[in-house]
């Protein structure tokens, strides 16, 4: 049946049975393949995306919860979190590399300072199975500490 | 004749054979020109007609266009390892090429790139004097070019930064091939003398730089082999038989299935060449879809002769194989029956590894064709497209050369991906239907298809004399064999004659000196029949060095000597461990030094918390012929009450000798490491009924954040040999852990992973011990 929702920032209608989990909602019929499918037990992070800008495991949400809401994927994402992670070559086969920033987007959206224990508990959902796991903390580390330091510049100077 | 030189001359790879009988040519293309290397046979022909019509060989060549764009083409599979930006880089620093000038091409299988396999960590150390010796002679040839386009004489011209300067003139590379004409060829001769610049000189190998690689995979652009689509293809979801091997099938009824929207049809596949025996694909508009049905279709299967095999069934079956006297000696001292007879005491364990997941994040999965002309193609992530091709070929019953395989981005290789056997259904439910097919298998299915890790037993043991001095050490090891099963013209000859997977047993034949040496391999043909077993990250030192490193601190202790001073007594370096050149230059000398190098990062010996320990253990990575000189101490701490192990830091300390890429190096080990890590602690699995037990993160659970330690990785500063990097640090790690826990609170541990529950008895054990 039909729905509307938007994702990044396009309006869509999608016509999949309600059940359909929106991870193939987004790959299949959008053609959005930069979120993965891993475990299909919203267990491993590779099909996270933002509903209204809060990461969800997109394998185990029906399309149907996503009607009328607005669905950001990796690649309608433009955020420093992505030049971060070039900065420290976290990335190794890639595999469940957008579901990890994705879930730090989210992590950073209402936590601009995490410490590094937050990271964890944060990103501990999200498996890498080349684990590099050293190399994703340090670029979400150092992406707060800039935002941080960004905002402290601008309330100075601002 | 080192064995890697032999199993690979064995599978008849021209590739892996040096440059001995290879020339090289460049010859004008249409978009500039290629550089490229040809059999020595070739070489009578013009450059340009051999790269017109494609006749250079293998995996190793590159062009430059009219932009002065250095393409170079990597046959090998990019699964993280950030391979071919190691491999260009390796090439651009002997052309002197400029960085940003350099892209990547990952070819397709087809004949003319060689024999194509990417495993064993063998990229760098396969391709390192065959690139330098390929950009050196691109490079002589813009030089040449170069200076007669300036006027001037070539020696008094240098190349740097894709330019050519002499004296004030310049040129660029570009210009050179816009004016001029570098076609050349070298023989074999004026290529093994080409100049290649001493290790001071080079410019781009060991520098800092970025993965080529990385930037689109943190933008959701990176095209694994799951992303793949065509038009008018169909997906496919497999129903799996009850065993691996043997299974048929009965009966389908998929009258449940006919009301799901976009349901097609369900298939059992005809499999001539036994990969997908018993197989049900069902077939539907959507992947949705597809699973929708999978899950109501009913399928009635023949089951094949293991499906009540247990894990402990295996295992049993091991044991029996040890105790019998078949299999492969590998290492064969003579005066070993001497040695143990002689022995004022021998000294046993049996030391046992479970089932072990590649748990790949990108499940299997395949698209196949057959396009208007006959050739069918496959596209998929691989790293043995030789190995698959032949497979392909007979399940199709058409010649290899019909069948294409189109290269993707692995999400996750570890071996998994050496076997290609998730191809065939996908060919074969094409060939069925007469459509494009696209298979993707559900995580539980990947699990359950997977050629795991075999489960293993190992006995270890050493004579010793009354004055305590070691006179002989065996070591017998059985499990599940992957090359047997899927590549036995890799098998080369033991002592014995019986042939053996050196991959299955590498590790056991080590560097320490031990007296007279018995090193026995065993495949355990239940295992073999059962499953397929697997190649998974490292293979053999999986488990071999799990045995043997806690064998070597089990010792240690008995003997009442410090665990590194007994390791560092062992590594004499004398005899067959001196080590050869290149290689292994150095010899176990070279593993002692960083032993005693991570002991002192590690600060060995201090005073520690109570419950806290730390453990060392030492591997040479894959080969003997190829060694990756690797120490490891693991810091853990242990809850006496629960068993539960935490592990709180792990230094390691690797000699690889050159390093092309230390960044990449570096990320590589920090994942091997805590693989290790991850198997010794969080993994494992076992077989019931024939099937894996564990097949999703709800009870398979890989390492997570959470459980990272603190890590210290530090790489020894060489310009020996480049060795490999993939897999070395994946198996010091284990045994570090299970030595590091018998520091802390007396419990040793001989199994892998190693349970709260396994330690608690352990520590009970050894309490009964020292009080009974």
């Amino acid at each position: 049946m039909g729905m509307t929702m938007t994702i990044n920032d396009r309006a869509v209608e999608a016509e999949v049975p309600e059940d359909t989990p929106l991870l193939w909602l987004i790959r299949d019929e959008l053609g959005l393949k930069g979120t993965k499918f891993g475990c299909g037990i919203g267990l491993c992070g590779a099909c996270t995306v933002h509903i209204d800008g809060v990461a969800v495991r997109s394998c185990v949400t029906p399309a149907s919860e996503a009607a009328g809401k607005s669905i950001t994927t990796i690649e309608g994402l433009d955020h420093p979190l992505q030049q971060a992670w070039i900065d420290v070559q976290a990335p190794q086969c890639g595999y469940c590399q957008s579901g990890q920033i994705m879930q730090a987007a989210s992590l950073l959206a209402r936590n601009p300072n995490p410490d590094d224990d937050q990271i964890r508990q944060a990103m501990n959902g999200n498996l890498c199975r080349c684990m590099a796991y050293l190399r994703i903390h340090k670029a979400i580390r150092q992406t707060a500490d800039k935002l941080a330091y960004d905002a402290t510049e601008e309330r100075q100077h601002g | 004749m080192g064995k890697l030189q032999y199993l690979m001359e064995k599978a008849g790879s021209g590739q892996r054979e040096g440059i001995t009988r290879r020339g090289f040519m460049i010859g004008a293309s249409a978009a500039g020109f290629t550089l490229a290397f040809v059999p020595a046979g070739l070489m009578y022909s013009s450059p340009a007609v051999a790269v017109s019509e494609g006749r250079f060989e293998p995996s190793v060549w590159y062009s430059i266009d009219r932009d002065g764009i250095v393409t170079v083409n990597v046959a090998e599979a990019e699964m993280g390892q950030h391979v071919g930006t190691a491999l260009a880089r390796i090439v651009a620093d002997e052309l002197e090429a400029d960085w940003s000038d350099v892209r990547l091409h990952h070819v397709d299988s087809e004949d003319t790139w060689g024999y194509r396999v990417t495993g064993g960590s063998w990229s760098v150390f396969q391709n390192f004097d065959l690139l330098s010796r390929a950009g050196a002679a691109g490079r002589t040839a813009l030089l040449e070019e170069g200076a007669r386009l300036l006027g001037k004489p070539a020696a008094d011209c240098r190349a740097e930064s894709s330019r050519v300067f002499c004296g004030d003139a310049g040129i660029t590379y570009a210009e050179i091939i816009q004016r001029g004409d570098i076609s050349r060829r070298y023989s074999e001769d004026e290529l093994a003398a080409m100049p290649i610049k001493p290790a001071n000189q080079r410019r781009l190998i060991g520098g800092r730089f970025d993965a080529l690689d990385i930037p689109e995979k943190t933008r959701g652009e990176a095209v694994y082999g799951i992303d793949a689509v065509v038009e008018g293809m169909v997906y496919a979801a497999p129903i799996l038989p009850p065993t691996r091997n043997g299974a048929s099938v009965r009966r389908i009824d998929d009258s449940k299935a006919q009301g799901i929207a976009g349901y097609r049809q369900s298939i059992a596949l005809d499999d001539p060449s036994g990969h997908a025996s018993g197989w049900v694909v069902v077939v539907a508009d959507s992947f949705h879809a597809a699973l929708r049905a999978a899950k109501v279709v009913e399928v009635e299967f023949e089951a094949g002769e293991t499906a009540g095999v247990s894990e402990s069934d295996l295992q049993d079956r091991a044991r029996q194989l040890i105790a019998g006297d078949s299999g492969s000696l590998v290492v064969a001292d003579p005066g070993v029956e001497e040695a143990y007879a002689s022995a004022d005491r021998v000294v046993e364990r049996e030391y046992t590894t479970s089932t072990v997941l590649h748990f790949q994040l990108e499940p299997v999965n395949a698209l196949a064709l057959q396009r208007q002309d006959g050739i069918w193609e496959l596209h998929t992530g691989n790293q043995w497209q030789s190995l698959a091709l032949p497979w392909y070929a007979r399940a199709l019953d058409v010649p290899e050369d019909r069948i294409l395989m189109k290269t993707y981005l692995l999400g996750g290789g570890f071996g998994r991906r050496l076997n290609g056997d998730y191809g065939v259904p996908a060919l074969l439910a094409a060939k069925a239907l007469g459509r494009p097919v696209k298979l993707v298998l559900t995580r539980e299915d990947d699990s359950r298809f997977d050629s795991v890790r075999s489960p293993s037993v190992q006995r270890v043991s050493m004579a010793l004399a009354a004055d305590k001095r070691i006179l002989g050490m065996q070591h017998h090891a059985a499990a599940g064999w992957p090359t047997e099963v899927m590549a036995p013209f890799f098998m080369g000859p033991g002592e014995n004659g019986v042939k053996f997977d050196s991959f299955s047993i590498s590790g056991a034949n080590h560097w320490y000196e031990v007296g007279a040496h018995r090193v026995r391999a065993i495949s355990n043909d239940l295992a073999n029949r059962t499953f397929r077993p697997g190649w998974l990250r490292s293979v053999g030192p999986g488990w071999t060095n799990w045995a043997l490193e806690s064998f070597i601190d089990e010792m240690a202790r008995e003997l009442g000597i410090d665990p590194v001073t007994f390791r560092l007594q062992l590594l004499t370096g004398e005899g067959r461990n001196a080590g050869e050149s290149p290689n292994s230059v150095g010899g176990a000398r070279r593993l002692a030094a960083v032993l005693e190098r991570v002991a002192a990062n590690a600060d060995w010996g201090r005073k520690l918390p109570e419950n806290t320990g730390m453990g060392v253990a030492t591997t040479f990575g894959q080969e003997r012929d190829m060694p990756t000189w690797t120490a490891c101490v693991a810091t853990v701490s242990v809850a006496p009450d629960s068993g539960k192990v935490t592990l709180d830091r792990l230094d390691l300390v690797l000699d690889a000798g050159t390093i092309v890429h230390p960044d990449g190096a570096l990320a590589q080990t920090e994942g091997a490491a805590l693989w290790g890590a991850s198997m010794a602690l969080h993994e494992g699995t076992e077989f019931v009924d024939g099937q894996v037990k564990d097949r999703n993160l709800n009870s398979y659970t890989p390492m997570r954040m959470l459980d990272v330690p603190e890590m210290s990785i530090e790489f020894v500063d060489s310009t020996e040999q480049a060795v490999g990097l993939g897999e070395p640090g994946t198996t010091v790690v284990a045994p570090a852990i299970g030595n590091a826990i018998y520091a802390a609170v007396g419990a040793r541990l001989r199994h892998l992973p190693i349970r709260p529950e396994d330690v608690l008895k352990a520590i009970q054990t050894s309490a009964a011990a020292a009080t009974g």
